[in-house]
């Protein structure tokens, strides 16, 4: 009883009922390229190891949690993609329909398959997956207030997050280098520039919409070519940028919507992001489920800049509902003004109790020189992931 | 003259109200297992779910439970994975209501997202396993029509057996028998027909305690799958009733917290 008492003098009691979570994984990657490389130098396949342990905290009935994540990348043939991140190291407090969370953290808004526009707050891990979901972990003071049918965030963001790029024996990289240690900044305050964002979401039965806006640096570079060297110099301009998400469920069907206006001197712009994904349940008589999600895209800026411009993404998802959890999701990206077209497959399953094989597959199939994704044209690539979850 | 009649009267009017028939005892048994069932405001409690496929090969599930008892309604409910390792710290949120589809929201620790999820498909597998999602959701009245069968020893205490046809328009069942003993209408067994009107599963429950003087909960829960040879075992612990959980601790917009 004494014992109890004493490790509860600082809020924090270290019985069994409330102790450390400790989870993560650890992972063999495998990536062969098998098309010759557009630039001398570049590599036809690496493997590479990641760790990623997790671990949190909670005490004061639930009401504070402190978690934490890391993670490391081990790369021998590509020196930037050699690296470790905090993607979390938080402390959350709940006082009634009140959230605090102070630290570092990962935060995702929106709800498209294709793209996410809306999604501001994090800077993207560029040496990481292809498809830009991996985020770096993002310091900041988040205020949630919990409503009845809502939910309203304020964000401080302090400090920006400088992405690396891939180094030159990198594939998936820019035509020339990119110099981040030259980076220039919009902002006197550069890379120490306060930001902030807010965002509202309201539910209302099947539906929910969500409102933001963000003001501060923008995490996507400008890349400008030096005026002597060969090389690209990352330029990171301040932005106003007001996003809409919306997403309906009915039946079968789930409509989704995302669309913003971002405000820079480069020049505003708007981009938008709608669809929708119908599923088929228990396809010929089995377990398997099959989503078919359809997207398409626009946005104000040239071809030569935004990827997704004129854009249709159809995809396929399988559930295969077994033990293994076994997925498949198979997307197609067709540019509809250049022809341009992408074909991505990423599917998992887990082995035993422990394990999980994921593979990844991208082809590059016909990329117009006037497309941003031109300098990839060579990168058609199959990725295989072998992890041990703890 | 008019005795005869005065008396087959007064004979006939106790016999018209035992005359229920086959369908409104059914009904009258499962409103009274409700009744029965009705006031545990909350219970939270452990699962550990075995799946066996046909070799004997085993996987392992250990999931938290948190049951909040909604009157008029489906109950909210809070799954909490802790394994498999890759999907720990995965939690799933369902608001089950009778003929409508539940909503539901999961939120996945690996992408940091919260998705709404559509749950309209009621007779899919849980967790690859032998439980469909329709199995393991609330008990309500209204998504079943009823028949009693029969009267009917199970082991050493007595059963009602009713017919329970499920209302939901994408149930993957076409019928259910179910055994429900007289005492305190704790479920021993259910068969299930599929659509083809196939038996396809078969669910004992036993090891059954009881909580607060009244509640009555199984320890273990095995489905049989007659038609692949599979099974899945759940073996529930450290059930607590009334813990004091609130509205609050199920919406959907705190779903990124839960631990």
């Amino acid at each position: 009883m004494s014992r109890l008492m004493v490790f509860c003098v600082l809020g924090l009691c270290f019985s069994s009922v409330q102790a450390w979570k400790y989870s993560g994984n650890v992972a063999a990657e495998l990536q062969w390229f098998p098309k010759s490389a557009l630039f001398d130098g570049q590599m036809d396949e690496n493997l590479t190891f990641s760790f990623q342990p997790k671990t949190s905290h909670e005490w004061n009935n639930r009401n504070d949690l402190f978690s934490m994540e890391l993670f490391f990348r081990l790369d021998d043939k590509d020196e930037n993609r050699q690296h470790a991140d905090i993607r979390e190291l938080k402390w959350l407090h709940v006082s009634g329909d009140n959230e605090w969370r102070l630290g570092i953290d990962t935060v995702f808004w929106g709800v498209t398959e294709s793209q996410h526009l809306v999604d501001v707050i994090n800077q993207t891990d560029r040496v990481e997956g292809f498809d830009g979901e991996d985020k770096l972990g993002q310091p900041m003071l988040h205020y949630t207030r919990i409503l009845d049918d809502g939910v309203f965030h304020a964000f401080l963001l302090a400090g920006f997050r400088e992405p690396e790029f891939r180094s030159l024996d990198g594939r998936l990289r820019f035509p020339l280098p990119v110099d981040a240690d030259r980076s220039i900044y919009q902002s006197s305050d550069e890379e120490k520039h306060l930001d902030v964002a807010l965002r509202y979401k309201h539910f209302f039965g099947d539906s929910e919409i969500g409102l933001s806006l963000f003001k501060g640096t923008n995490r996507d570079p400008l890349l400008i070519a030096h005026q002597s060297q060969s090389i690209l110099i990352p330029y990171y301009e301040q932005m106003s940028q007001f996003g809409l998400d919306l997403q309906t469920i009915s039946g079968n069907w789930i409509w989704k919507l995302e669309a913003i206006y971002r405000d820079v001197d480069s020049g505003s712009f708007s981009a938008a992001t709608g669809g929708f994904e119908y599923t088929f349940y228990g396809i010929v008589d089995s377990a398997v489920d099959m989503g078919t999600l359809v997207e398409y895209s626009v946005d104000d800026r040239s071809e030569n800049t935004a990827v997704l411009d004129n854009d249709l993404f159809a995809g396929l998802r399988f559930a295969f509902n077994d033990v293994q959890s076994s997925e498949v999701l198979a997307g197609f990206i067709f540019d509809i003004e250049n022809d341009s077209n992408s074909l991505r497959v990423e599917s998992s399953r887990r082995l035993g109790d422990e394990w999980k094989v994921t593979a990844e597959l991208q082809l590059f199939n016909q990329i117009d020189e006037a497309d941003p994704l031109f300098a990839f044209s060579q990168d058609d690539f199959l990725l295989i992931e072998l992890a041990r979850y703890f | 003259m008019f005795k005869p009649i005065f008396f087959s009267t007064m004979l006939v009017l106790p016999m018209v109200s035992f005359a229920q028939t086959a369908e409104e005892k059914g009904l009258q048994i499962a409103k009274d297992a409700d009744a029965y069932d009705q006031g545990f405001v909350d219970f939270t409690a452990n699962m550990l779910m075995i799946l066996k496929n046909k070799k004997g090969d085993e996987s392992k599930r250990v999931i938290r439970i948190r049951t909040l008892e909604v009157e008029g309604d489906g109950d909210k409910s809070m799954s909490i994975f802790d394994e498999p390792a890759d999907v720990k710290g995965t939690a799933m949120l369902t608001y089950s209501h009778g003929l409508k589809p539940d909503d539901q929201w999961l939120y996945l620790p690996a992408i940091k997202r919260v998705k709404r999820i559509n749950s309209r498909n009621k007779s899919g597998p849980f967790m690859g396993s032998e439980f469909a999602f329709e199995d393991l959701g609330s008990q309500e009245v209204e998504k079943y029509s009823y028949k009693y069968l029969r009267d009917e020893p199970c082991g050493e205490i007595q059963c009602y057996v009713i017919e329970r046809i499920p209302a939901y328009k994408f149930s993957g069942y076409t019928r259910q028998h179910v055994w429900l003993d007289k005492q305190a209408y704790r479920m021993i067994k259910v068969d299930f027909y599929d659509r083809k009107n196939e038996l396809m599963k078969t669910l004992q429950a036993s090891d059954y305690q009881q909580y607060l003087d009244h509640y009555w909960r199984p320890g273990k829960m095995e489905m049989v799958n007659h038609l692949n040879g599979k099974s899945t075992t759940l073996e529930w612990s450290d059930y607590r009733f009334k813990t004091g959980l609130q509205d609050r601790d199920f919406r959907s917009q705190t779903l990124k917290r839960v631990r």
